[in-house]
């Protein structure tokens, strides 16, 4: 048997359930690791070692008291330093945040806390979630623990970075424009994005509110489909929340996969930058799958992602200059004395925020302005309906669509940040799906000069469960 | 496109972000870099698309207009938080 640090989500709660160990024993297993590895990778911005031994204990009680328990019960997991933990600090990866005291819990953590889970810290990010490498955090980058001279991606990079390197048995992140599948494909894990509306955003700090879906990374499909169960599902908090049924995805990952119906959208795969190594790995995933589905992938039109790329960085900066206006150093955060009310606004801002924020504040704040409103964020906004009904005519043929979920692998700490355009395009393969909203999954799928690749699997609004099922039959055949 | 640093101190005051004169250089370069790469939007015809900004076709979410229990204790914790207070109130500088 592995280390119990190394265990999946399934493995610890039979073990669990089984009494081989106890919860404080796995919880402490992940503290020793984080412990013996962080100071270097710096995945956690925040470990609250105490508090998890306590929750723990509470958990390893229930289960001698012979409990009916949740599946994650007693199992350590991290959140994502923006999701709002009662009590806790919560940064956001952001200076003007940085001893914030959230006085109220987010509705997925409370939904774990409810399921007896252990919250073992909080993940570094890109400040706000604006990033794809984690490099944009206020506190200091976190590092890939299959090269540590290399980003982890992002912005969820400290999760998908605790979660390869084994210090937590699974962690939440949001998925923006990519922020969990691009760093579940640079760190070799599994990263979800459910539908938009199908989790709840309650209590998560808001970056592009017609985009943020809060995500999970894991180690496998199956404990993706465990976590799912656990926190989707409709919330009164958040207004976007589906009341659809959720289905026992468990129970549908294991249904057979032939005769499903492959979509491969070809523009994605003569789109500029993608890296030749990268494609061959995706296209003998694509065999493998074309084995597996018994039937050769058909090809589906979605508009060349370029595009999708140009309407998400005017949609999102958009949204993320009014979101981020209630960050004005009166209510909470640092505040920078000024000679008036307009001066302390604009000094708490201009010192409190980070360069990436503050780009996307202006481009978000030029978009919206007067005079340009028409011919950026408008034209915006009906490029997305076309966007969506790219997807909605694919789907009429297929049950899925395959793509890479980044042109490149990891890429190393400092090689793009300097140039803000060239750090975007990175995202071209992702964007497109979050603008849609439909679910993806990032599952590793080989390698390339040693870094991890992973597929994307995207479904139907609202069918994660097709989309875990193809991927649960993809990892169990990898070779 | 280009972007001159009036134009950037116009944008950065609608913000209010107090940017130094060096940060004013390096967006006005970088969002012209940007602009440029979203041109490519103009090419596609949107004629009669109706612009999108929700995905989930949801339609009057309704509540109970209820009020809720706040206590001194949420109070307590809401304003621990701010940087700058009296007592049980935020301070801000006069407006008047």
């Amino acid at each position: 048997m592995s280390s119990l640090h190394q265990l999946t989500i399934e493995q610890a709660s039979a073990g669990l359930a089984k009494k081989e160990f106890s919860s404080v024993e796995l919880t402490q297993a992940c503290l020793d690791q984080i412990a013996s590895s962080d100071h270097r990778l710096r995945a956690f911005i925040n470990v609250f070692p105490e508090h998890a031994l306590a929750q723990a204990e509470k958990a390893d009680l229930a289960f001698r008291r012979g409990e009916a328990l949740s599946v994650l019960a007693g199992i350590p997991y991290a959140a994502k330093d923006n999701f709002c933990t009662e009590g806790f600090a919560t940064t956001a990866g952001s200076k003007i945040l940085e001893k914030y005291l959230p006085p109220f819990e987010s509705t997925t953590t409370q939904r774990l806390k409810d399921a007896g889970a252990v919250l073992l810290g909080k993940t570094n990010l890109d400040e706000f979630a604006m990033g794809g490498s984690t490099e944009n955090s206020a506190f200091y980058p976190t590092k890939n623990p299959r090269d540590e001279t290399r980003v982890p991606g992002g912005s969820s990079g400290g999760s998908a970075a605790a979660v390869a390197n084994d210090e937590v048995i699974y962690a939440l992140g949001t998925d923006t424009g990519g922020s969990v599948r691009q760093p579940a494909s640079f760190c070799g894990v599994v990263g979800l994005k459910p539908t938009y509306g199908r989790t709840s955003r309650y209590g998560v700090m808001a970056m592009a509110s017609s985009l943020d879906t809060i995500s999970h990374l894991t180690k496998t499909v199956a404990d993706s489909a465990l976590v799912l169960q656990s926190i989707a599902g409709r919330d009164p908090h958040d207004s976007t929340s589906s009341n659809l049924a959720l289905d026992n995805y468990s129970e549908e990952i294991k249904k057979p996969v032939k005769g499903l119906k492959i979509g491969l959208p070809q523009e994605y795969f003569t789109a500029e930058g993608i890296d030749p190594q990268v494609k061959e790995v995706i296209f003998s995933a694509l065999k493998k799958v074309e084995e597996l589905t018994g039937a050769s992938a058909i090809p589906v039109n979605l508009s060349a992602p370029n595009y999708a790329l140009a309407c998400y960085y005017l949609i999102m900066p958009s949204e993320v200059s009014s979101n981020l206006a209630r960050y004005d150093g009166i209510k909470y955060g640092l505040s920078v004395s000024g000679s008036d009310l307009f001066d302390t606004y604009q000094k708490s801002r201009g010192q409190g925020l980070g360069a990436e924020v503050k780009r996307r504040i202006i481009l978000g704040t030029y978009a919206l302005s007067h005079g340009y409103y028409d011919a950026y964020y408008q034209k915006a906004c009906a490029v997305r309906s076309l966007i969506k009904k790219d997807f909605e005519q694919a789907f009429e043929s297929v049950d899925l669509i395959l793509s890479p979920v980044a042109p490149t692998t990891a890429y190393k700490i400092g090689e793009k940040i300097d140039d803000p355009l060239t750090m975007y395009l990175e995202d071209i393969f992702t964007v497109p799906m979050s603008l849609a909203g439909v679910p993806a999954i990032s599952v590793p799928c080989g390698e390339s000069d040693g870094l991890p690749v992973g597929l994307q699997i995207i479904g139907q609004w609202f069918d994660e469960k097709t989309v875990l099922r193809l991927a649960h039959h993809f990892e169990q055949n990898r070779e | 496109m280009s972007f001159d640093i009036a134009q950037i101190d116009h944008l950065a005051r609608l913000a209010r972000l107090k940017l130094t004169d060096q940060e004013k250089e390096l967006y006005a370069s970088q969002l012209a870099n940007v602009f440029d790469y979203f041109q490519k939007l103009k090419t596609v015809d949107t004629t009669g698309v109706e612009p999108m900004s929700q995905i989930i076709p949801l339609k009057n979410v309704f509540r109970a207009d209820e009020s809720a229990i706040s206590t001194e204790e949420i109070h307590q914790k809401i304003i621990t938080n701010a940087p700058n207070k009296s007592g049980r109130h935020l301070v801000v500088k006069k407006i008047l």
